[in-house]
């Protein structure tokens, strides 16, 4: 009997320690999730402040840049030469280069990129589709600088086996390795875009009786364009953002040109160029490459707005 | 010849589901072929043999024979086979383009000349009894378009290639009463010069618009025969438990 009660005198006092302790993980649950939840708005804060400072320094030192350089001598003139005298600050041939680099890794990457996306998306089985994806997935995470040692020991000697007048850094190198480099952005997203085109427009295509040709270009690649064009628009800034491989594989001359065989520079191999040299900090030579990144800053932004209203205007509403 | 689609023996797995089970079944020429049973018996993956579709399907497999109008379909071309035989699907499934294009999309695939087009559309679009509804808004977004007229237009989509045989799984489904009834209506005046097989879960809808109905049950055709029989005077006793609804 006296076990009994004091068995039972324990009762309430359990439940009430049972209930203490749920209360308890309550709580701990609750601080937790919203130490959780602080913490991951500190990292957004972080990046985002990050963000704000950059492009205040950015904008600074631009600011402070035009106060000796004309605007107009630096977005109209054609030689740069800020390094040597007389000094010459028009940014047009690294503009040039950039736009050079960028177009030639375009022509190489969009057919390549949509071709195989087609292939990945409406062709290959369910296998060789999982098998290739990882793998292009993959690729797009080489260091760039392993893509420049490529195209100066394999690209470059190809070209030069053919055309032997080309310069050794050459334009044409670095383009065929940057669109290398951005092929698997493009395919890999367009094929995205792709395979979220519903199984039911294919198959109503089917049953008229379309060929697997009919349905990829007639059906999938329009239902799916405006997530293939956004694709286009960030694999061009991507190029136009590539700095180690370009810088590699296509030198450091500033040039007004369209030969794909000679060097010439981007604005991202001369920034490169500028920090790792030994420019002294402060001079206007250094602030050259404030209002160069302005530029390419500018650029970049303007492709991603215009990556998005793509994906808004061409939205094609199925369902 | 009356027979437009005879199968023998039809067997059909996808991998090792054993989805169809020695199917025979004979649907005649201008009439409407209904094919009822319970969710999952196979009424889809049936007419989905007709005109090869499942044929994209990973893993699908199938044995037996399908005489389409006496000609074997294994020996026939996939693309020209789907020429011949319309499907109209569950959920209308316009393209994302203009009411226009949907229609002109598969006489273009097959190589009609431009200058057709336009006629054809229009025929396609009457024959559907969609015409009146849409005639001043060819150029709109099909997407714009009501459920069932989106239906309608699926049906002057498959018109428009010029089929002999059309096949319409659950068509209505998705559909509200009115447009439903329509669709049923179009249906009987489609059938003086098309052969038409429709799966439907609606017993008033088979009763009302087929000539004949086959009862499918886990892979089998339990019964085929003329609809008033069926409905009337079911042979089997699991027809009757699924036509009076006492099935599970
Ligand atoms: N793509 C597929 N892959 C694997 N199994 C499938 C596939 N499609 C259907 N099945 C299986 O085959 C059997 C028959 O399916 P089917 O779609 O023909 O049924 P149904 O009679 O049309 O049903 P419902 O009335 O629900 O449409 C089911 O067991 C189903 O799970
Ligand atoms: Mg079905």
């Amino acid at each position: 009997m006296d076990r009994l009660r004091i068995q039972r005198g324990h009762i309430p006092y359990l439940s009430e320690f049972f209930h203490s302790i749920k209360l308890d993980r309550l709580r701990m649950q609750r601080i937790r999730e919203l130490a959780i939840e602080k913490a991951l708005f500190l990292c957004a804060l972080v990046s985002v402040l990050t963000t704000i400072g950059i492009v205040l320094v950015l904008i600074f030192e631009t600011l402070s840049f035009f106060e000796e350089v004309p605007i107009l001598e630096f977005l109209t003139g054609t030689t740069w030469a800020p390094t040597y005298r007389p000094q010459h600050f028009g940014v047009l041939p690294l503009i040039n280069g950039t736009i050079m680099i960028a177009a030639g890794a375009a022509v190489i990457a969009i057919p390549l990129g949509i071709a195989s996306s087609v292939y990945l998306s409406e062709y290959a089985s369910a296998k060789v589709r999982q098998t290739v994806k990882p793998v292009l997935e993959i690729l797009a995470g080489i260091p760039t600088v392993v893509y420049g040692y490529f195209a100066i020991s394999f690209i470059t000697p190809l070209i030069r086996e053919f055309i032997p007048d080309a310069n050794i850094f050459n334009a044409a190198s670095a383009s065929i390795v940057v669109g290398i480099m951005i092929l698997p952005m493009v395919s890999s997203l367009s094929e995205d875009a792709m395979r979220s085109v519903p199984r039911s427009l294919r198959e109503g295509a089917y049953a008229l009786g379309s060929t697997r040709f009919d349905v990829s270009t007639k059906i999938v690649v329009p239902a799916a364009l405006s997530g293939i064009l956004a694709s286009f628009v960030l694999a061009i800034s991507r190029a136009v953002g590539e700095t180690m491989a370009v810088t590699l594989a296509a030198g450091a001359t500033p040039k007004m040109t369209l030969n794909f065989f000679e060097s010439i520079q981007t604005m991202t191999a001369y920034i490169v160029q500028v920090s790792l040299g030994d420019t002294p900090h402060g001079s206007i030579e250094y602030q050259t490459i404030f209002a160069v990144g302005m530029v390419l800053f500018i650029m970049t932004l303007l492709m991603n707005i215009v990556s998005m209203w793509i994906k808004e205007r061409y939205r094609e509403v199925y369902s | 010849m009356t027979e437009a689609i005879h199968t023998t023996n039809l067997n059909a797995w996808y991998g090792k589901t054993h989805a169809l089970k020695n199917i025979d079944m004979t649907v005649e020429n201008n009439k409407i072929t209904a094919i009822i049973g319970p969710s999952g018996c196979g009424k889809s993956t049936f007419i989905r043999c007709l005109n090869r579709m499942n044929d994209l399907i990973d893993g699908f497999s199938t044995e037996g024979e399908i005489l389409i109008r006496g000609k074997d379909i294994k020996d026939t071309d996939p693309v020209a086979l789907r020429k011949k035989i319309g499907m109209v699907f569950q959920k209308p499934n316009p393209f994302p383009k203009s009411i226009y294009e949907n229609i002109a999309y598969g006489p273009r695939i097959h190589g009609i000349n431009k200058r057709e087009l336009d006629s054809i559309v229009e025929s396609s679009l009457k024959k559907a009894a969609l015409w009146n509804e849409v005639k001043d808004r060819l150029n709109d977004n099909a997407m714009e378009l009501s459920g069932g007229q989106q239906q309608r237009l699926c049906i002057a989509r498959a018109l428009a290639v010029g089929p002999e045989i059309i096949l319409f799984d659950e068509p209505c489904s998705a559909l509200d009463p009115i447009s439903a009834s329509k669709i049923e209506d179009l249906m009987i005046d489609l059938k003086e010069k098309y052969t038409i097989v429709i799966v439907t879960h609606n017993m008033q809808q088979a009763a009302r618009v087929s000539d004949s109905t086959a009862f499918f049950l886990m892979g089998e055709m339990i019964e085929f025969g003329d609809t008033k029989q069926i409905f009337k005077k079911p042979r089997e006793k699991s027809t009757e438990d699924y036509i009076t609804g006492r099935f599970g």
